[in-house]
């Protein structure tokens, strides 16, 4: 049997793949909310709840604080289970051995991700909230590719067309452009752990103007008139900063994104797939930046904040997926190479 | 018996000391406008600590009364050390009622013991998040009727802060001291701290959102006056 033939040939294994990426997206928006809401640490004990057995806690019991971070528990063990099964279905089903170690690497982080979780409340250590978010993020990067490698269109490409070849110029800028969003979500991540509420209350503008005073005097007298509802951390000079950079990063972010979308039209065609997604990254760009505005604008309301995380979390996996499919689609076939990197028959690379 | 005119004589002496303390005693007050203090819509919007109110509780950052005399001014003699009387003070109670820290901000001495009750219906976390090393971070459960919670810090510390992340509106803060020679200005914005021994001594009034002012004092044989004005700008 060809490798093609067998290599996630499983219909039921790629559906099970989705599956698992769509429940992890669930999971970050309910960890999105956990600090959204300051709910961190609101169940001081793990892996028990309140002294409970996690799956037999009361639901009377699940108030305020308590529900966003017991069920965001909850469905991490459900995530943990799926991941565990699809690592297991990967090894047992799927004749590409990388396959099977991608498989042990997603079960692997899936129960770092748990465990930072729970050290975080048990050491009460804040900075492990900031690898717990980040980790969060890059495992759904994983979890989707796991879902691109075993779909059909993975294994069935056919790279026989004029033009299939992407530019490695276009290539470049989208990976550069996807690192510095992931840069931004570390940032994001950084800033929503300080517990230190908006860092500057309003948009555009920075305390009035196009670059804050950053000064002692200027940042006590922010504090002093900063009426914070959840008692939140007075701000540091700092913190205002990581703010204004996070701003200036999102304008590089967009501008990247949109050359990128212009590039790939132009270089691919309007009808290509891959370009067609670059437009759909730059819209979803564009609406992080509203988001991002919003976040401001509502004194970071905490489902406005949460979009905002997941659509930084959905713009790393699109890029990401995005350079996955490009380098797939520009793999060089020789004769002599009987399987590409993938461990698959490689297309014939038709330059444009 | 040769020990016996040693303790009369260092009795003598403690009590002369007492009979020269005198108090320091004063006002603080706040000049400006200060923003305006925010209803906190989520404790209305929480079916438990909802129930308990008529109209929506507000933050009160700032107590200040039409005279602008400031309540809740933390106010010490700064750098007295190695004075602390914790150990045998009377416990100091912070109570979580109606889903809010009752007093939101308190102070004590190191090593005095701080009972947090739970008052409420319902359940609280009780985190205590200290910044100063040799003070440890807990984060304990105290359910609905659940027994008190004991703390005790051995580190001076301004401002430590006690939350419940149930309830992320609920927050306190208690000042740690390292000798009995502090009190918090009330609604009056008057403040009285007792018992200081003759000499001249740094005040330090200290407000959660305001900053600290310090002015020189001597301490005769009767009361001290120093007042603190703060200004919101």
């Amino acid at each position: 049997m060809s490798a093609k033939a067998t290599a996630g040939s499983s219909p039921w294994l790629h559906r099970f793949a989705v599956l698992t990426a769509g429940c992890t997206f669930l999971l970050l928006g309910l960890g999105g909310l956990v600090t959204s809401h300051e709910a961190g640490m609101s169940v001081p004990d793990w892996p028990n709840t309140y002294g409970y057995n996690m799956f037999l806690f009361p639901f009377s019991q699940w108030v305020g604080g308590i529900f966003y971070e017991h069920t965001h528990r909850l469905l991490a063990s459900g995530v943990g289970l799926m991941t565990t099964i699809l690592a297991v279905w990967l090894w047992v089903k799927d004749s590409r051995k990388w396959m099977h170690w991608l498989g042990v690497a997603a079960f692997l982080l899936v129960v770092a991700q748990g465990v930072l979780g729970g050290l975080r409340v048990t050491l009460h250590m804040d900075s492990l909230g900031i690898f717990h978010g980040t980790i969060a993020q890059l495992f759904f990067v994983l979890t989707c590719a796991l879902a691109l490698f075993t779909s059909r269109w993975w294994v069935e490409m056919s790279g026989n067309q004029p033009g299939f070849r992407v530019p490695a110029d276009l290539r470049t800028l989208v990976l550069a452009t996807t690192l510095l969003i992931f840069g931004q979500l570390i940032l994001g991540a950084t800033m929503r752990h300080q517990h230190a509420g908006l860092a500057i209350p309003d948009f555009p503008l920075a305390y009035g103007s196009w670059w804050p005073d950053t000064g002692p005097d200027a940042v006590a007298q922010y504090n002093a008139r900063r009426i914070a509802l959840n008692g939140e951390n007075d701000i540091t000079a700092l913190q205002i900063e990581l703010q204004m950079t996070h701003r200036i990063m999102a304008l590089a972010i967009f501008i990247l994104t949109a050359v990128s979308a212009w590039l790939a039209r132009r270089q691919l065609g309007g009808k290509d797939a891959l370009a067609k997604l670059a437009g759909f990254w730059l819209a979803l760009i564009f609406l992080q930046a509203l988001l991002g505005a919003a976040t401001v604008w509502s004194n970071k309301a905490a489902d406005v904040a949460t979009a905002h995380v997941l659509v930084g979390a959905l713009s790393l996996m699109i890029g990401s997926i995005w350079c996955i499919m490009a380098f797939r689609r520009s793999e060089p076939m020789t004769e002599t190479r009987p399987l590409g990197a993938f461990g698959v028959q490689p297309v014939l690379a038709a330059n444009k | 018996m040769k020990i016996y005119p040693v303790v009369v004589l260092a009795a003598m002496l403690s009590l002369v000391s007492v009979a020269w303390a005198a108090d320091i005693v004063g006002v603080v007050t706040l000049k400006g406008t200060p923003p305006a203090e925010k209803e906190i819509t989520p404790l209305k919007e929480d079916a438990n600590c909802g129930a308990m109110y008529q109209t929506t509780p507000t933050t009160h950052f700032y107590v200040v009364d039409a005279k602008g005399d400031l309540a809740d001014v933390v106010v010490s003699l700064k750098g007295v050390t190695g004075k602390s009387t914790g150990a045998n003070a009377a416990p100091a109670v912070l109570d979580q009622k109606g889903c809010l820290y009752v007093p939101q901000i308190l102070a004590i001495q190191t090593g005095q013991k701080l009972i947090v009750k739970n008052s409420d219906n319902c359940i609280h976390n009780v985190h205590a998040l200290p910044a100063v090393a040799g003070n440890p971070e807990s984060n304990q459960v105290q359910m609905a009727g659940g027994a008190d919670l004991d703390f005790a810090f051995a580190q001076p510390e301004m401002f430590l802060k006690f939350k419940c992340d149930v309830h992320p509106w609920m927050f306190a803060w208690v000042s740690v001291f390292d000798s009995p020679y502090f009190c918090i200005s009330d609604k009056d914005g008057k403040f009285v701290i007792k018992n200081v021994p003759p000499g001249k001594y740094t005040v330090e009034a200290a407000h959660r959102k305001l900053g600290t002012q310090v002015q020189e004092v001597e301490v005769k044989d009767s009361d001290a006056t120093v007042n603190f004005a703060f200004e919101v700008k």
